[in-house]
């Protein structure tokens, strides 16, 4: 090593200075972005322990099928058991398993989640990008029907939709993909308005880059940090939004079971103060599941932004 | 002197870039910002030409025209002979002319995008505008690197591990990566300490011999635009108010305002200082709405009457270098002296 480093020192003396600062960092571990970003990350304890939840919590929703005791929508045992051995979270109303409904409905749960961001990322980023890159009207136009989004009331908005469609899995993923969307392309307008005033996108004008090029390889990567934090803050609400409707009776509808549909039981009294089996899992669960994805949204925030520096 | 390389490559003529003022209940343009007023010049192939003033008279917006950046509210810029205006009108031509201007910025901590390393940075625009392939776009990168005076090992890492220096180094490099024929540099060493800005002047000097490049140097640091520029013009408020051969210009200024800009820098007491140092008064007017006549006048020691009425162009001065100067009483004054 030290040969080579001899060696290349004769060859290029003439950039000694340069090359000295140049071999001192290598000799330093130098880490990748995501490396640094996971190691500021580790420093939230709440978040890691969340980070774990949500991979246990999502692992066996995935596994459902192999670890399900019974067949979710099988009437399986006496109606509305308390737990036992033969059923651990007893069994509901028409004595289906509690347990592998819980877990067949943090399936869709999730599955409704994860899609609604997806799809309202998707739609909020090129907005964003459009409105904050080119300005004036098309920016005036974005922005003024992003204004309208936000101020309609959701609730009216998917009851109307699943009133005109039929309520159903597919249908509750697109409502609550086309709703969420405002917040992400504020966001990305404004990170887009302040990203092409910089020297190194000018640069690229300059360079006669291609538009896609300047959009999708130097903007929107310096973007993507807030999206995520951003992300993982609409992928909570879409999971409480799910649960809402689906408790209203307007969302994923039975016999699929979702965390929301399952607490629809808890609507009566009855259910409330004697048969908490059938409402405490759920509702515990959805609790769980937003709480670490917001927890492990705030350490996002914190180990990805650019100002945290090195340390 | 004026054989073939005396042929302009870049021609100015009256260049003007007015922004609008938005204001008012009804949001409406109540006024424009007159930001470059009525600029001539031209630099011939392989010239450099020093632009400076003070903050805000105009210096960096002819820059930006230059390079398309900016479109101008009026006036013509012609590059090798064709009219940069019409050229933007067809895509294809737009993209070849892009390659052969370029620019070096003024800020290098933003002039390289955080999430790219150096080779990312550099080899894009080469491929895009297939001036080097896949199989030979590193060792072209390796030529870069050389040139400029950064190690070869840098091609792995990213912006921020780089000191402001090294960081212009790249900036340059990527200008040069195009090979183009005309480089506007935009206050390249104002962000950057004493110590690197000599090194940095050395390598746009030494490159600009080397590579026949052609360079409009923007500046206010006066020694440093002094020692780039084979010629330098002197901006007060969007106007040339005067132009001639380096030099000359700063061995004996004509306009009062050269005059001032160059009283104005300080000179380490040695104990022979003849006479006071005469800074000017007064601020510098709104662009908005300039003053009538002469911008200057206001705040000039020299002024008559006349300069509040009548604005004043750019006239040939009866000294070396093809001076000329925007300042009637000052020629009025030389040229008595000459004859009396």
């Amino acid at each position: 090593m030290v040969n080579h480093r001899k060696r290349i020192f004769r060859k290029k003396a003439a950039y000694a200075v340069a090359d000295a600062e140049g071999y001192r960092e290598q000799d330093i571990h130098s880490e990748s972005y995501l490396q640094t970003v996971w190691r500021r990350f580790k420093r939230h304890h709440l978040a890691t322990v969340s980070l774990a939840v949500v991979a246990v919590v999502a692992g066996a929703a995935l596994l459902a099928p192999v670890i399900a005791p019974y067949d979710p929508t099988e009437i399986a045992g006496a109606f509305a058991q308390p737990p036992s051995k033969d059923f651990w979270l007893g069994t509901d109303l028409i004595g289906r398993d509690m347990l592998s409904r819980l877990l067949y409905a943090t399936r869709i749960s999730l599955l409704v989640g994860v899609m609604a961001t997806l799809i309202s990322t998707v739609i909020g980023v090129i907005l964003g990008l459009v409105a904050g890159y080119f300005g004036g009207v098309a920016d005036m136009v974005i922005m003024r029907f992003t204004d309208m989004v936000m101020s309609f009331p959701y609730i009216l908005l998917v009851l109307v939709a699943a009133a005109i469609f039929k309520p159903g899995l597919w249908n509750i993923i697109l409502i609550l993909g086309f709703v969420d969307w405002p917040g992400i392309a504020r966001l990305v307008r404004g990170n887009v308005l302040n990203l092409r005033e910089t020297n190194f996108v000018k640069g690229n004008i300059v360079a006669g880059m291609s538009l896609w090029h300047i959009l999708f390889s130097e903007i929107l990567p310096n973007t993507v940090a807030p999206i995520l934090v951003y992300a993982t803050s609409v992928l909570a609400l879409s999971i409480l939004d799910e649960a809402a409707l689906s408790f209203l009776g307007q969302g994923v509808q039975p016999p699929t079971a979702s965390l929301g549909n399952m607490l629809n039981g808890a609507q009566s009294v009855t259910v409330l103060t004697s048969q908490p089996w059938l409402w405490i899992t759920p509702g515990l669960l959805i609790v769980v599941i937003v709480m670490a994805i917001n927890f492990i949204g705030d350490a996002l925030r914190d180990a990805l932004d650019p100002n945290g520096g090195l340390g | 002197m004026r054989d073939e390389t005396r042929v302009p490559l870049v021609e100015v003529k009256d260049l003007k870039k007015y922004y609008p003022v938005k204001g008012g209940v009804i949001t409406h343009t109540i006024g424009f910002v007159k930001a470059v007023d009525g600029v001539s010049f031209s630099i011939a192939k392989g010239q450099t030409l020093g632009l400076v003033g003070e903050s805000g008279c105009g210096k960096s917006t002819i820059g930006r025209q230059l390079v398309g950046l900016e479109t101008p509210t009026a006036g013509h810029i012609y590059y090798n002979g064709c009219d940069l205006s019409a050229v933007r009108e067809n895509k294809k031509q737009m993209k070849q002319l892009r390659t052969k201007l370029q620019m070096v910025f003024q800020d290098p901590y933003s002039s390289l995008n955080p999430r790219k390393h150096i080779y990312e940075i550099l080899a894009q625009p080469m491929l895009y505008h297939h001036i080097s392939t896949r199989a030979t776009v590193e060792q072209d990168i390796l030529r870069l690197l050389d040139m400029v005076g950064l190690p070869r090992t840098v091609l792995g890492r990213y912006p921020h591990e780089f000191s402001g220096g090294q960081r212009q180094r790249i900036g340059i490099a990527r200008a040069l990566s195009l090979n183009p024929e005309f480089i506007v540099c935009d206050e390249p060493v104002s962000a950057l300490d004493v110590s690197i800005q000599a090194q940095i002047l050395n390598l746009l000097k030494e490159l600009q011999k080397e590579l026949g490049l052609t360079l409009l140097f923007v500046g206010h640091g006066l020694g440093a635009v002094n020692y780039v520029s084979d010629r330098i013009a002197v901006m007060y408020m969007g106007q040339i108010v005067e132009i001639g051969e380096a030099g000359e210009v700063f061995r004996h200024p004509v306009h009062p305002y050269t005059k001032a800009l160059l009283e104005a820098v300080l000179i380490p007491d040695t104990g022979q200082k003849k006479e006071e140092r005469k800074l000017l008064q007064g601020e510098v007017g709104s662009s908005m709405n300039p003053p009538e006549g002469c911008r200057f006048h206001s705040r000039c020691p020299y002024a008559v009457e006349q300069c509040k009425q009548e604005t004043p162009g750019l006239r040939e001065v009866d000294l070396a270098g093809a001076r000329q100067a925007a300042c009637p009483v000052v020629l009025a004054r030389m040229q008595e002296a000459k004859h009396g």
